[in-house]
């Protein structure tokens, strides 16, 4: 039982810190959901770059600086405390990038990583359809056979900044006929700005265009943009939401800025009175801790070789709800303010709000925990 | 950095596990709870034996402490098996002496709290209105403060005339009476002020473990019933609304684990107020779900379950309300 760092992961802390302080910019970027925000989004990835910020867990190699899970978790939370902005290239960086560590053969990742931690190359993830939401499996867009490559058609849905990236990942049906749903699928890369790809960008309760939906008509895609074997892409998706996107979908860093300032805004301006308020900020506090140290207890595990299984399902069901409960605080403490829109706290508010939804929603993520971790029987699904 | 049990802890928690799954716990505590309190005093030895007394009393009294990782450890073990009487108090009272920096009342008392001959209770400022088996344990003790420069320790042998009537708590297995007024002046002072509240942090952190254990159990036991338990033909836990409210359970009660080792190791007043929230917050969920997923069976006292259903609510308020501690928490 031992929470302290070591000195080197201290002194890597220090330099993180140190390097924040330089560059965080003074008036904070505008919204990354619009046109103008992922422009500045994109100029901020490209300076984390240059300095080799932007991916610290990756090999040295392709941009990183070979952090193991606790050094990650260290820059997070300096990253956040500092008020940094939010990153555009999430996508890439925490799905498709562990794939291609996985799945991708060294030409892919040469290829794909380097342009990906610098920014140059934003991606979208392509998964869901109008009718493949929580049953993923049940996807009908194709991907057929031609020469030297593949053709892509279909609808994908929700993708993810979409409205203003670059390329997606997404999955595909290259046979039709097989006997279970998630046999048959095929992982492919595409470019979204090739003949045949509609991107109709989707307003989100905001009216922000974070997401879009795909139109593919005859979209060609070159066989190196095959992640792992055509027809196995069941397997490689899965991995992407594996071990490791347990513990780093969602950083404990963010959620502990996030409450610092919470507990700031009550100190400005709570009526001292008001102790069912104190309770909620209380509870802000306590519930960042604890996923901090959650998530401490679990990357010791990690690196002890153990693997993060469905326990991951405890953590996105965990933080999900308490962003939206430390938003609402937020909210409520600014009384009558709380409902201008465009303030940090309103836009972290309808970000919130949609994370019971992806990634998984909650109803299902409930069903992995009862079912693997508690051992109860399989229900009809 | 490695946030983990070592294998020694995992160990000590297992062989604590395995003497009182032999103990059949249950009927100790409603032995205790009517007024019998030989078994519990017999199991109380052999918890001494173990060494759970010794971890928050220094070597220089006969302990091995002081150890918070290991007291948590071992007081999430007596939660899950609902052991009865005042452990928490008898933990408290001993940060209490060996806080004082004097020596006198620590000698004359640590060494037969940490071997187990005897049983104290305690009454702190900030700890409650009520102390617990006041009736039962050995010695009494209480700190009473108008001011922290006035601050008292008095000491009464119990239960030569026990301060009140004791009162039936919703736990039937938990008596509460009234502070004593009187008793022998052990030490006076601003430090006995200092000691008290350093006391009330181990009190809040062994609560926190006791409350962990105790939702720990009522999940275990709720998970079996759901399985085995069949309705429409089917286990009742293939439902999914059932399964929904389990999962949650759980949720709570996994991230209020880390919380409670993490108080342990820094022992700051608002971790261990933060750990004694989630724990019992936890509990008191578990409870819930314990309850409406036994159906009438879980609503009996005959059934074992109750034993833990009561406890849980009644530890929520030891050692600090909610309230109390969440304050504490804004403090740090
Ligand atoms: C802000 C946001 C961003 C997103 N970004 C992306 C992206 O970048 N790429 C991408 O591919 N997708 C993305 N998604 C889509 C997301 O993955 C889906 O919303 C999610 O998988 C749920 O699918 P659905 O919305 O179709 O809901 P449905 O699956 O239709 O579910 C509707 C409701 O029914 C419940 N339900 C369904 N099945 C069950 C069951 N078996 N048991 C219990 N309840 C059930 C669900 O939990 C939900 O409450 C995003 C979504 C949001 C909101």
């Amino acid at each position: 039982m031992d929470l302290a760092h070591s000195p080197a992961d201290e002194a890597f802390r220090a330099e993180a810190r140190a390097w924040l302080d330089a560059h965080v910019p003074r008036v904070a970027l505008p919204s990354l959901e619009t046109e103008e925000g992922f422009a500045a989004h994109r100029a901020w990835e490209a300076e984390l770059a240059a300095d080799r910020w932007s991916v610290v867990s990756w090999p040295a190699a392709y941009g990183g600086r070979d952090a193991d899970i606790v050094r990650w978790l260290v820059f997070e939370e300096e990253y956040y405390a500092a008020g940094a902005p939010g990153r555009v290239s999430q996508n890439g960086i925490s799905l498709l990038a562990p794939t291609l560590f996985e799945h991708g053969t060294l030409e892919q990742r040469a290829r794909v990583l380097p342009s990906m931690a610098s920014g140059e190359v934003i991606w979208a993830q392509a998964w869901s359809e109008p009718e493949a939401g929580s049953d993923l499996a049940s996807l009908t867009s194709r991907a057929v056979r031609t020469d030297g490559g593949w053709l892509l058609s279909g609808q994908k849905t929700w993708s993810s900044r979409a409205a203003f990236a670059d390329r997606a990942f997404g999955l595909f049906r290259s046979e039709p006929d097989t006997p279970k749903p998630h046999q048959g699928l095929t992982y492919l890369m595409f470019d979204l700005r090739a003949p045949g790809v509609t991107v109709r960008p989707i307003g989100r309760l905001d009216g922000k265009p974070a997401f879009a939906e795909l139109f593919l008509d005859d979209v060609f895609v070159q066989d190196e943009d095959v992640i792992g074997e055509p027809s196995r892409g069941w397997r490689v998706a899965m991995s992407t939401a594996g071990n490791e996107r347990g513990l780093t979908l969602r950083s404990p860093g963010r959620f502990l800025a996030s409450a610092d300032r919470l507990v700031d805004l009550w100190r400005s301006r709570a009526d001292p009175a008001d102790t069912a308020l104190r309770d909620r900020v209380a509870d802000a506090v306590i519930g960042a801790r604890a996923y901090q140290l959650f998530t401490y207890a679990n990357a010791s595990r990690f690196l002890d070789g153990e693997s993060i299984g469905a326990e991951a399902s405890l953590n996105k069901v965990f933080w999900s709800e308490y962003d939206i409960a430390l938003h609402e605080t937020a909210l409520d403490l600014l009384g009558p303010e709380g409902e201008l829109a465009d303030t940090d706290w309103s836009e972290g508010y309808v970000f919130s709000l949609a994370g019971p939804l992806y990634a998984g929603t909650n109803e299902i993520q409930r069903d992995i925990i009862a079912e693997r971790l508690l051992g109860l029987p399989k229900g009809r699904r | 950095m490695r946030f983990l049990l070592d294998t020694e802890q995992r160990a000590f928690a297992a062989s604590l596990d395995a003497m009182l799954t032999s103990a059949d716990t249950p009927s100790v505590v409603r032995a205790w709870a009517t007024g019998d309190h030989a078994p519990g005093r017999a199991l109380w030895s052999r918890l001494a034996g173990a060494g759970v007394f010794a971890l928050a009393v220094p070597g220089a009294y006969d302990g091995v402490g002081p150890l918070p990782v290991e007291l948590a450890v071992a007081f999430v073990e007596l939660g899950r098996h609902g052991v009865p009487g005042p452990l928490v108090e008898t933990v408290a009272a001993a940060a209490l002496l060996s806080g004082l920096d004097e020596s006198g009342p620590a000698k004359r008392l640590l060494p037969s709290l940490a071997s187990g001959e005897t049983m104290a209770t305690v009454a702190l400022p900030g700890g409650g209105t009520y102390v617990l088996d006041g009736d039962v344990a050995d010695v009494h003790l209480t700190v009473r403060a108008a001011t922290s420069a006035t601050a008292g320790l008095h000491l009464t042998p119990t239960p030569v005339g026990a301060s009140s009537a004791p009162r039936a708590s919703l736990d039937p297995a938990r008596r509460l009476v009234l502070p004593h007024s009187g008793g022998e002046l052990l030490a006076a002072g601003p430090h006995v002020a200092r000691a008290a509240a350093h006391a009330l942090i181990w009190a809040r952190l062994a609560t926190a473990a006791q409350a962990l254990g105790v939702g720990l159990a009522l999940l275990d036991r709720t998970v079996g019933y759901v399985k085995q338990r069949r309705q429409f033909g089917v286990p009742v836990g293939s439902f999914q609304a059932v399964k929904h409210r389990l999962a949650d359970a759980l949720i709570g009660l996994e991230f209020a684990r880390p919380l409670l080792f993490g108080a342990a190791l820094s022992m700051a007043p608002a971790h261990v107020a933060a750990a004694k929230v989630a724990a019992c917050e936890a509990a008191y969920v578990a409870a819930r779900t314990a309850l409406q997923l036994h159906g009438a069976v879980g609503y009996t006292d005959e059934y074992d379950l109750s034993l833990w259903l009561t406890k849980a609510r009644a530890l929520r308020a030891a050692w600090g309300t909610p309230a109390a501690c969440r304050a504490e928490v804004l403090c740090g």
